[in-house]
Protein backbone atom coordinates (compact mmCIF):
# COMPACT_ATOMS: atom_id res chain seq x y z
CA UNK A 1 0.00 0.00 0.00
CA UNK A 2 2.87 2.29 0.98
CA UNK A 3 4.89 2.17 -2.26
CA UNK A 4 0.94 2.92 -4.23
CA UNK A 5 1.02 5.83 -1.93
CA UNK A 6 3.90 7.37 -1.35
CA UNK A 7 4.65 9.00 -5.02
CA UNK A 8 1.06 10.63 -4.68
CA UNK A 9 2.05 11.72 -1.24
CA UNK A 10 5.52 12.98 -2.39
CA UNK A 11 3.62 14.67 -5.16
CA UNK A 12 1.45 16.18 -2.65
CA UNK A 13 4.04 17.53 -0.56
CA UNK A 14 5.92 18.88 -3.33
CA UNK A 15 3.15 21.20 -4.90
CA UNK A 16 2.56 22.35 -1.33
CA UNK A 17 5.82 23.47 -0.69
CA UNK A 18 5.86 25.11 -4.32
CA UNK A 19 2.44 27.06 -3.75
CA UNK A 20 3.91 27.99 -0.50
CA UNK A 21 7.30 28.75 -1.01
CA UNK A 22 6.27 30.81 -4.38
CA UNK A 23 3.43 33.20 -2.91
CA UNK A 24 5.91 33.72 0.49
CA UNK A 25 8.71 34.94 -2.25
CA UNK A 26 5.90 37.33 -4.05
CA UNK A 27 3.90 38.03 -1.04
CA UNK A 28 7.53 39.81 0.92
CA UNK A 29 8.47 41.03 -2.33
CA UNK A 30 4.84 42.90 -2.29
CA UNK A 31 4.59 42.99 1.56
CA UNK A 32 7.77 44.87 2.41
CA UNK A 33 7.70 47.96 1.03
CA UNK A 34 4.13 48.14 1.75
CA UNK A 35 4.94 47.31 5.36
CA UNK A 36 7.90 49.76 5.48
CA UNK A 37 5.48 52.18 4.00
CA UNK A 38 2.92 51.64 6.95
CA UNK A 39 5.66 51.89 9.74
CA UNK A 40 7.07 55.29 8.36
CA UNK A 41 4.67 57.33 6.61
CA UNK A 42 2.51 58.35 9.29
CA UNK A 43 2.73 62.32 9.74
CA UNK A 44 5.87 63.74 11.30
CA UNK A 45 7.51 60.08 10.53
CA UNK A 46 10.39 59.04 8.00
CA UNK A 47 8.20 59.06 4.72
CA UNK A 48 5.69 61.31 5.45
CA UNK A 49 2.55 60.76 3.53
CA UNK A 50 -0.33 60.95 5.93
CA UNK A 51 -3.02 60.73 2.59
CA UNK A 52 -1.21 57.15 1.85
CA UNK A 53 -1.48 55.90 5.41
CA UNK A 54 -5.16 56.65 5.55
CA UNK A 55 -5.73 55.29 2.11
CA UNK A 56 -3.43 51.81 2.38
CA UNK A 57 -4.85 51.25 6.22
CA UNK A 58 -8.34 50.28 5.30
CA UNK A 59 -7.41 48.60 2.42
CA UNK A 60 -5.20 46.15 4.46
CA UNK A 61 -7.61 45.71 6.84
CA UNK A 62 -10.58 44.80 4.24
CA UNK A 63 -8.22 41.94 3.08
CA UNK A 64 -7.50 40.47 6.00
CA UNK A 65 -11.04 40.36 7.50
CA UNK A 66 -11.92 38.09 4.05
CA UNK A 67 -12.05 34.45 5.05
CA UNK A 68 -9.19 33.04 2.99
CA UNK A 69 -11.95 30.54 1.02
CA UNK A 70 -14.36 33.28 0.09
CA UNK A 71 -11.28 35.58 -1.12
CA UNK A 72 -9.85 32.52 -3.02
CA UNK A 73 -13.17 32.08 -4.98
CA UNK A 74 -13.96 35.62 -5.17
CA UNK A 75 -10.56 37.13 -6.80
CA UNK A 76 -10.91 33.88 -9.87
CA UNK A 77 -11.09 36.21 -12.81
CA UNK A 78 -8.50 38.10 -11.48
CA UNK A 79 -6.51 34.61 -11.42
CA UNK A 80 -7.82 34.12 -14.48
CA UNK A 81 -6.29 37.16 -16.07
CA UNK A 82 -2.77 36.62 -14.48
CA UNK A 83 -2.15 32.71 -14.93
CA UNK A 84 -4.38 32.22 -17.89
CA UNK A 85 -6.63 29.53 -15.50
CA UNK A 86 -8.32 29.64 -12.52
CA UNK A 87 -7.23 25.86 -11.78
CA UNK A 88 -4.24 24.02 -10.69
CA UNK A 89 -1.32 24.40 -8.47
CA UNK A 90 0.17 27.18 -10.33
CA UNK A 91 -3.36 29.16 -10.20
CA UNK A 92 -3.21 28.40 -6.44
CA UNK A 93 -0.59 30.80 -5.90
CA UNK A 94 -2.36 33.60 -7.04
CA UNK A 95 -4.97 33.74 -4.09
CA UNK A 96 -2.32 32.96 -1.61
CA UNK A 97 -0.09 35.66 -2.05
CA UNK A 98 -3.26 38.27 -1.98
CA UNK A 99 -3.81 36.83 1.42
CA UNK A 100 -0.30 37.25 2.76
CA UNK A 101 0.61 40.26 1.57
CA UNK A 102 -1.64 42.95 4.02
CA UNK A 103 -0.57 39.52 6.52
CA UNK A 104 3.32 40.74 5.67
CA UNK A 105 3.12 43.66 5.60
CA UNK A 106 1.45 44.30 9.23
CA UNK A 107 3.97 42.13 10.09
CA UNK A 108 6.85 44.41 8.88
CA UNK A 109 4.86 47.34 10.37
CA UNK A 110 4.87 45.67 13.64
CA UNK A 111 8.72 44.75 13.48
CA UNK A 112 9.85 48.28 12.39
CA UNK A 113 8.09 49.72 15.10
CA UNK A 114 9.70 48.01 17.32
CA UNK A 115 12.98 49.63 16.67
CA UNK A 116 14.44 51.99 19.04
CA UNK A 117 13.26 55.57 17.44
CA UNK A 118 16.42 56.96 18.86
CA UNK A 119 18.19 55.02 16.60
CA UNK A 120 16.56 56.79 13.97
CA UNK A 121 17.50 59.80 15.33
CA UNK A 122 20.96 58.52 15.43
CA UNK A 123 20.84 58.20 11.80
CA UNK A 124 19.64 61.53 10.81
CA UNK A 125 22.13 62.77 13.04
CA UNK A 126 24.30 61.01 10.90
CA UNK A 127 23.16 62.46 7.98
CA UNK A 128 21.03 59.08 6.86
CA UNK A 129 18.94 60.39 4.08
CA UNK A 130 15.33 58.75 4.71
CA UNK A 131 16.08 55.46 2.33
CA UNK A 132 18.94 54.98 3.94
CA UNK A 133 17.37 55.11 7.13
CA UNK A 134 15.00 51.85 5.98
CA UNK A 135 18.09 49.66 4.65
CA UNK A 136 20.58 50.88 6.90
CA UNK A 137 19.20 50.77 9.98
CA UNK A 138 15.02 49.54 10.39
CA UNK A 139 15.11 46.55 7.97
CA UNK A 140 18.59 45.36 9.75
CA UNK A 141 17.31 45.70 13.26
CA UNK A 142 14.26 44.15 12.57
CA UNK A 143 15.45 41.37 10.92
CA UNK A 144 14.50 38.90 13.86
CA UNK A 145 11.34 40.18 14.25
CA UNK A 146 11.11 39.92 10.51
CA UNK A 147 12.24 36.50 10.17
CA UNK A 148 9.62 35.37 12.82
CA UNK A 149 6.99 36.95 11.28
CA UNK A 150 7.27 35.09 7.97
CA UNK A 151 7.70 31.97 9.57
CA UNK A 152 4.07 32.54 11.25
CA UNK A 153 2.84 33.69 7.51
CA UNK A 154 4.52 30.57 6.02
CA UNK A 155 3.00 28.34 8.36
CA UNK A 156 -0.28 29.84 7.76
CA UNK A 157 0.13 29.56 4.20
CA UNK A 158 0.61 25.92 4.81
CA UNK A 159 -2.71 25.88 6.36
CA UNK A 160 -4.51 28.03 3.52
CA UNK A 161 -2.81 25.79 0.98
CA UNK A 162 -5.16 23.20 2.17
CA UNK A 163 -7.88 25.25 1.43
CA UNK A 164 -7.29 25.88 -2.23
CA UNK A 165 -7.37 22.47 -2.61
CA UNK A 166 -11.18 23.22 -2.68
CA UNK A 167 -10.55 25.64 -5.50
CA UNK A 168 -8.58 22.74 -7.71
CA UNK A 169 -4.94 22.78 -6.67
CA UNK A 170 -3.05 20.12 -5.53
CA UNK A 171 -1.15 19.96 -2.48
CA UNK A 172 -1.47 17.67 1.09
CA UNK A 173 -5.02 19.26 1.52
CA UNK A 174 -6.35 18.67 -2.00
CA UNK A 175 -5.07 14.55 -0.49
CA UNK A 176 -6.63 14.33 2.22
CA UNK A 177 -10.02 15.74 1.09
CA UNK A 178 -9.80 13.66 -2.31
CA UNK A 179 -8.31 10.50 -0.96
CA UNK A 180 -8.87 10.47 3.05
CA UNK A 181 -12.39 12.16 3.39
CA UNK A 182 -13.94 11.25 -0.12
CA UNK A 183 -13.06 8.02 -0.90
CA UNK A 184 -13.17 6.91 3.14
CA UNK A 185 -9.73 6.38 3.15
CA UNK A 186 -8.51 7.08 6.82
CA UNK A 187 -4.67 5.72 6.16
CA UNK A 188 -4.38 7.99 3.68
CA UNK A 189 -5.50 11.46 5.86
CA UNK A 190 -3.36 10.08 8.63
CA UNK A 191 -0.90 10.29 6.70
CA UNK A 192 -1.71 13.95 5.30
CA UNK A 193 -2.01 14.89 8.81
CA UNK A 194 1.54 13.44 9.90
CA UNK A 195 3.15 15.31 6.82
CA UNK A 196 1.59 18.87 7.71
CA UNK A 197 2.54 18.64 10.76
CA UNK A 198 6.01 17.58 9.80
CA UNK A 199 6.52 20.31 7.48
CA UNK A 200 5.12 22.61 9.50
CA UNK A 201 7.21 21.99 12.25
CA UNK A 202 10.58 21.91 9.95
CA UNK A 203 9.36 25.22 8.50
CA UNK A 204 9.14 26.44 12.43
CA UNK A 205 12.71 25.22 13.24
CA UNK A 206 14.02 26.68 10.22
CA UNK A 207 12.50 30.03 11.14
CA UNK A 208 14.03 30.17 14.88
CA UNK A 209 17.22 28.63 13.85
CA UNK A 210 17.27 31.74 10.96
CA UNK A 211 15.41 34.38 13.86
CA UNK A 212 18.13 33.32 16.29
CA UNK A 213 21.31 33.76 13.93
CA UNK A 214 20.19 37.16 13.10
CA UNK A 215 19.32 38.58 16.71
CA UNK A 216 22.83 39.64 17.90
CA UNK A 217 21.03 41.75 20.94
CA UNK A 218 21.45 38.76 23.46
CA UNK A 219 24.86 37.33 22.83
CA UNK B 1 58.53 96.94 -3.82
CA UNK B 2 58.88 93.19 -2.74
CA UNK B 3 58.82 93.60 0.91
CA UNK B 4 55.74 95.81 0.85
CA UNK B 5 53.89 92.80 -1.10
CA UNK B 6 54.97 90.70 1.76
CA UNK B 7 53.83 92.93 4.35
CA UNK B 8 50.74 92.84 2.51
CA UNK B 9 50.37 89.13 2.56
CA UNK B 10 51.43 88.94 6.15
CA UNK B 11 48.66 91.34 6.98
CA UNK B 12 46.10 89.16 5.06
CA UNK B 13 47.01 86.29 6.37
CA UNK B 14 46.96 87.46 10.05
CA UNK B 15 43.48 89.21 8.71
CA UNK B 16 42.17 85.60 8.30
CA UNK B 17 43.67 84.18 10.63
CA UNK B 18 41.69 86.52 13.39
CA UNK B 19 38.57 86.19 11.15
CA UNK B 20 38.65 82.50 11.34
CA UNK B 21 38.76 82.69 14.94
CA UNK B 22 36.77 85.12 15.98
CA UNK B 23 33.94 83.65 13.79
CA UNK B 24 32.14 81.57 15.88
CA UNK B 25 31.96 78.52 14.86
CA UNK B 26 28.43 77.71 15.98
CA UNK B 27 26.08 80.88 16.36
CA UNK B 28 22.49 80.89 17.77
CA UNK B 29 20.32 83.80 17.26
CA UNK B 30 17.02 84.50 18.65
CA UNK B 31 16.05 80.89 18.24
CA UNK B 32 12.73 80.14 19.06
CA UNK B 33 10.80 76.85 18.81
CA UNK B 34 7.40 76.46 19.77
CA UNK B 35 5.32 72.98 19.85
CA UNK B 36 1.76 73.70 18.49
CA UNK B 37 -1.29 72.60 20.70
CA UNK B 38 -1.79 69.14 20.29
CA UNK B 39 -5.12 66.69 21.88
CA UNK B 40 -5.99 68.67 24.81
CA UNK B 41 -1.89 70.08 25.66
CA UNK B 42 -1.51 73.81 25.44
CA UNK B 43 1.48 75.32 22.68
CA UNK B 44 4.67 74.73 24.44
CA UNK B 45 7.17 77.37 24.09
CA UNK B 46 10.21 74.84 24.63
CA UNK B 47 12.86 77.42 23.56
CA UNK B 48 12.16 81.12 23.63
CA UNK B 49 14.89 83.71 21.97
CA UNK B 50 18.20 81.91 22.00
CA UNK B 51 21.39 83.58 21.58
CA UNK B 52 24.75 81.36 21.21
CA UNK B 53 27.87 81.87 20.38
CA UNK B 54 30.64 78.73 20.38
CA UNK B 55 33.86 79.48 19.52
CA UNK B 56 36.30 76.94 17.31
CA UNK B 57 37.80 74.44 19.45
CA UNK B 58 35.46 75.79 22.57
CA UNK B 59 33.95 73.22 24.91
CA UNK B 60 30.24 74.78 26.07
CA UNK B 61 28.43 73.09 28.26
CA UNK B 62 24.38 73.60 28.64
CA UNK B 63 23.29 72.84 31.82
CA UNK B 64 19.26 72.74 33.03
CA UNK B 65 16.76 70.42 34.69
CA UNK B 66 15.02 68.12 32.56
CA UNK B 67 12.29 70.07 30.78
CA UNK B 68 14.73 73.15 30.42
CA UNK B 69 15.07 72.78 26.80
CA UNK B 70 19.11 71.88 26.67
CA UNK B 71 18.55 68.67 24.49
CA UNK B 72 15.51 70.62 21.69
CA UNK B 73 18.68 73.36 22.08
CA UNK B 74 21.24 71.11 20.86
CA UNK B 75 18.97 68.99 18.16
CA UNK B 76 18.63 72.68 16.59
CA UNK B 77 22.13 72.97 16.02
CA UNK B 78 21.93 69.85 13.67
CA UNK B 79 18.06 70.73 12.99
CA UNK B 80 16.48 67.00 14.08
CA UNK B 81 14.23 70.34 15.24
CA UNK B 82 13.43 72.73 13.03
CA UNK B 83 13.40 76.41 14.93
CA UNK B 84 10.08 78.35 14.80
CA UNK B 85 11.95 81.07 14.40
CA UNK B 86 15.65 82.36 14.63
CA UNK B 87 18.75 81.59 12.90
CA UNK B 88 21.34 79.00 13.14
CA UNK B 89 24.69 79.59 11.65
CA UNK B 90 27.20 76.67 11.59
CA UNK B 91 31.06 77.35 10.42
CA UNK B 92 29.42 80.70 8.90
CA UNK B 93 26.36 78.99 6.70
CA UNK B 94 22.81 79.62 7.62
CA UNK B 95 21.57 75.93 7.88
CA UNK B 96 17.65 76.65 8.86
CA UNK B 97 17.04 77.55 5.28
CA UNK B 98 18.94 74.50 4.04
CA UNK B 99 16.40 71.97 1.61
CA UNK B 100 15.83 68.67 2.45
CA UNK B 101 18.36 67.08 -0.20
CA UNK B 102 21.01 69.23 1.41
CA UNK B 103 20.33 68.79 4.92
CA UNK B 104 22.10 65.10 5.50
CA UNK B 105 25.26 66.80 3.55
CA UNK B 106 25.37 69.63 6.13
CA UNK B 107 24.61 67.02 9.19
CA UNK B 108 27.73 65.25 8.05
CA UNK B 109 29.95 67.64 9.40
CA UNK B 110 28.44 67.40 13.07
CA UNK B 111 29.01 64.25 15.48
CA UNK B 112 26.35 63.40 17.82
CA UNK B 113 26.72 61.29 21.06
CA UNK B 114 23.98 60.28 22.81
CA UNK B 115 22.66 59.07 26.16
CA UNK B 116 21.49 55.68 25.47
CA UNK B 117 24.35 55.28 22.85
CA UNK B 118 21.72 54.13 20.13
CA UNK B 119 24.04 51.41 18.58
CA UNK B 120 22.87 49.57 15.94
CA UNK B 121 22.58 46.20 17.47
CA UNK B 122 22.81 43.83 14.67
CA UNK B 123 26.32 45.61 13.43
CA UNK B 124 29.52 45.08 15.43
CA UNK B 125 31.80 47.47 17.21
CA UNK B 126 33.19 48.40 13.96
CA UNK B 127 30.23 47.89 11.31
CA UNK B 128 28.66 50.93 13.88
CA UNK B 129 31.49 53.06 13.73
CA UNK B 130 31.90 52.33 9.58
CA UNK B 131 27.82 53.39 9.38
CA UNK B 132 28.57 57.47 8.99
CA UNK B 133 30.59 56.47 6.17
CA UNK B 134 29.01 53.82 4.54
CA UNK B 135 26.18 56.45 4.73
CA UNK B 136 28.56 58.93 2.90
CA UNK B 137 29.17 56.26 0.56
CA UNK B 138 32.70 55.81 1.30
CA UNK B 139 34.45 52.91 -0.29
CA UNK B 140 35.53 49.85 1.73
CA UNK B 141 39.19 51.12 1.77
CA UNK B 142 38.03 54.80 2.75
CA UNK B 143 36.07 53.33 6.06
CA UNK B 144 39.10 51.01 6.79
CA UNK B 145 41.51 54.01 6.68
CA UNK B 146 39.00 55.87 9.05
CA UNK B 147 37.96 53.49 11.82
CA UNK B 148 41.12 51.41 12.10
CA UNK B 149 42.45 54.54 13.60
CA UNK B 150 39.75 55.53 15.69
CA UNK B 151 39.57 51.86 17.80
CA UNK B 152 42.89 52.69 19.79
CA UNK B 153 42.20 56.44 20.03
CA UNK B 154 38.91 55.11 22.49
CA UNK B 155 40.39 52.08 23.63
CA UNK B 156 38.47 49.57 21.76
CA UNK B 157 40.99 47.37 19.90
CA UNK B 158 40.41 44.27 21.19
CA UNK B 159 36.70 44.71 20.87
CA UNK B 160 36.10 45.39 17.01
CA UNK B 161 34.24 42.40 16.14
CA UNK B 162 32.05 42.21 19.33
CA UNK B 163 28.21 43.14 19.15
CA UNK B 164 27.07 46.39 21.53
CA UNK B 165 25.25 43.43 23.28
CA UNK B 166 28.17 41.80 24.25
CA UNK B 167 29.69 45.73 25.52
CA UNK B 168 29.47 47.96 28.55
CA UNK B 169 28.09 50.78 29.24
CA UNK B 170 31.56 52.56 29.11
CA UNK B 171 31.95 50.58 26.11
CA UNK B 172 29.33 51.20 24.47
CA UNK B 173 29.54 55.02 24.45
CA UNK B 174 33.41 54.52 23.27
CA UNK B 175 31.36 53.24 20.36
CA UNK B 176 28.69 56.30 20.10
CA UNK B 177 31.92 58.51 20.12
CA UNK B 178 34.38 56.77 17.45
CA UNK B 179 30.83 56.62 15.73
CA UNK B 180 30.38 60.14 15.80
CA UNK B 181 34.33 61.45 14.78
CA UNK B 182 34.45 58.77 11.94
CA UNK B 183 33.07 61.03 9.67
CA UNK B 184 35.81 63.92 10.71
CA UNK B 185 33.30 65.95 11.74
CA UNK B 186 34.08 69.67 12.74
CA UNK B 187 31.33 69.58 16.19
CA UNK B 188 31.05 67.48 18.41
CA UNK B 189 27.17 67.47 19.98
CA UNK B 190 27.15 65.56 23.36
CA UNK B 191 23.58 64.78 24.67
CA UNK B 192 23.67 63.68 28.30
CA UNK B 193 26.35 61.46 27.19
CA UNK B 194 27.30 60.30 30.75
CA UNK B 195 24.06 60.29 32.38
CA UNK B 196 23.63 56.29 31.86
CA UNK B 197 26.58 55.48 33.16
CA UNK B 198 28.68 55.23 36.53
CA UNK B 199 30.37 57.75 38.32
CA UNK B 200 34.09 55.71 36.80
CA UNK B 201 32.58 55.56 33.43
CA UNK B 202 31.72 58.99 33.75
CA UNK B 203 35.24 59.96 34.31
CA UNK B 204 36.65 57.93 31.90
CA UNK B 205 34.45 59.43 29.19
CA UNK B 206 34.79 62.77 29.99
CA UNK B 207 38.84 62.44 30.17
CA UNK B 208 38.07 60.82 26.87
CA UNK B 209 36.26 64.00 25.43
CA UNK B 210 38.92 66.12 26.65
CA UNK B 211 41.60 64.39 25.03
CA UNK B 212 39.55 64.44 22.07
CA UNK B 213 39.19 68.03 22.05
CA UNK B 214 42.90 68.71 22.40
CA UNK B 215 44.08 66.31 20.26
CA UNK B 216 41.72 66.99 17.45
CA UNK B 217 40.80 71.00 18.11
CA UNK B 218 37.01 69.86 17.70
CA UNK B 219 33.98 72.30 19.14
CA UNK B 220 32.03 70.48 21.75
CA UNK B 221 28.65 71.47 22.58
CA UNK B 222 27.86 69.24 26.18
CA UNK B 223 24.44 68.93 27.63
CA UNK B 224 23.96 67.74 30.68
CA UNK B 225 22.45 68.48 34.32
CA UNK B 226 24.89 67.78 36.13
CA UNK B 227 27.52 70.44 37.51
CA UNK B 228 30.51 67.90 37.68
CA UNK B 229 30.24 67.11 34.16
CA UNK B 230 30.41 71.09 33.10
CA UNK B 231 33.51 70.71 35.69
CA UNK B 232 35.50 68.34 34.37
CA UNK B 233 34.35 69.44 30.74
CA UNK B 234 33.70 72.62 29.47
CA UNK B 235 35.43 76.25 29.13
CA UNK B 236 32.50 77.70 29.03
CA UNK B 237 28.66 77.03 30.45
CA UNK B 238 25.36 78.26 29.44
CA UNK B 239 22.35 77.53 32.62
CA UNK B 240 19.31 76.89 31.11
CA UNK B 241 15.88 77.30 32.58
CA UNK B 242 12.62 77.16 31.12
CA UNK B 243 13.52 77.90 27.40
CA UNK B 244 16.04 80.96 28.24
CA UNK B 245 19.96 80.73 28.59
CA UNK B 246 19.29 82.70 32.46
CA UNK B 247 23.57 82.83 32.99
CA UNK B 248 26.84 81.89 30.68
CA UNK B 249 30.15 82.56 31.26
CA UNK B 250 33.60 81.12 31.89
CA UNK B 251 32.82 77.74 34.01
CA UNK B 252 35.47 78.83 36.59
CA UNK B 253 33.43 82.16 37.19
CA UNK B 254 29.95 80.50 37.14
CA UNK B 255 31.62 78.04 39.81
CA UNK B 256 32.50 80.89 41.89
CA UNK B 257 30.04 83.62 41.74
CA UNK B 258 26.46 81.69 40.82
CA UNK B 259 24.10 84.66 40.14
CA UNK B 260 20.43 83.10 38.78
CA UNK B 261 18.60 80.68 41.45
CA UNK B 262 18.71 78.25 39.02
CA UNK B 263 22.97 77.67 38.87
CA UNK B 264 22.98 78.08 42.90
CA UNK B 265 20.18 75.16 43.06
CA UNK B 266 22.57 72.68 40.50
CA UNK B 267 25.70 73.58 42.01
CA UNK B 268 24.00 72.67 45.63
CA UNK B 269 22.89 69.53 44.02
CA UNK B 270 26.35 69.11 43.07
CA UNK B 271 27.39 69.41 46.95
CA UNK B 272 24.93 66.92 47.79
CA UNK B 273 25.25 64.49 45.22
CA UNK B 274 29.39 64.74 45.93
CA UNK B 275 28.26 63.71 49.58
CA UNK B 276 25.88 60.74 48.48
CA UNK B 277 28.73 59.73 46.13
CA UNK B 278 31.10 59.49 49.13
CA UNK B 279 28.30 57.54 51.13
CA UNK B 280 27.78 55.76 48.23
CA UNK B 281 31.31 54.31 47.48
CA UNK B 282 31.66 53.89 51.11
CA UNK B 283 28.68 51.30 50.99
CA UNK B 284 29.70 49.41 47.80
CA UNK B 285 33.22 48.61 49.31
CA UNK B 286 31.58 47.32 52.41
CA UNK B 287 29.26 45.41 50.13
CA UNK B 288 32.18 44.07 47.36
CA UNK B 289 34.48 42.89 50.96
CA UNK B 290 31.50 40.95 51.88
CA UNK B 291 30.47 39.50 48.32
CA UNK B 292 34.57 38.67 48.37
CA UNK B 293 34.26 37.39 51.31
CA UNK B 294 31.04 34.98 50.80
CA UNK B 295 32.41 34.09 47.66
CA UNK B 296 35.61 33.29 48.83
Amino acid sequence: MLTTLAPILLQATWETLYMVGVSLLLATALGLPLGVLLATSGRGELLEAPLFQKLIGPIVNATRSVPFIILAVAIIPFTRLIVGTSIGTSAAIVPLTVAAIPFIARIIEGAIREVDSGLTEAAQAMGARPLQVVTKVLLPEALPGIIHGLTLTAVTLIGYSAMVGAVGAGGLGDLGIRYGYQRFRPDVMALVVITLIVVVQAVQMFGDRLARKADKRNI
Amino acid sequence: MLRMYDRLGFAAAVFLYVRKRLRPMIRLSNVQKTYPARRGNDAHAALRSIDLDIAAGEIVGVIGRSGAGKSTLIRCINLLERPTSGSVIVDGAEVTTLSKRDLPLFRRQLGMVFQHFNLLSSRTVYGNIALPLELAGASKAEIAAAVDPLLPLVGLDDKRDRYPAELSGGQKQRVGIARALSSNPKVLLCDEVTSALDPETTRQILTLLKDINKRLGLTMVVITHEMAVVKALCDRVAVMDRGVIVEEGNVSSIFANPVHATTQSLLADEFMEFRAGTDAATDADASATISDGQEG
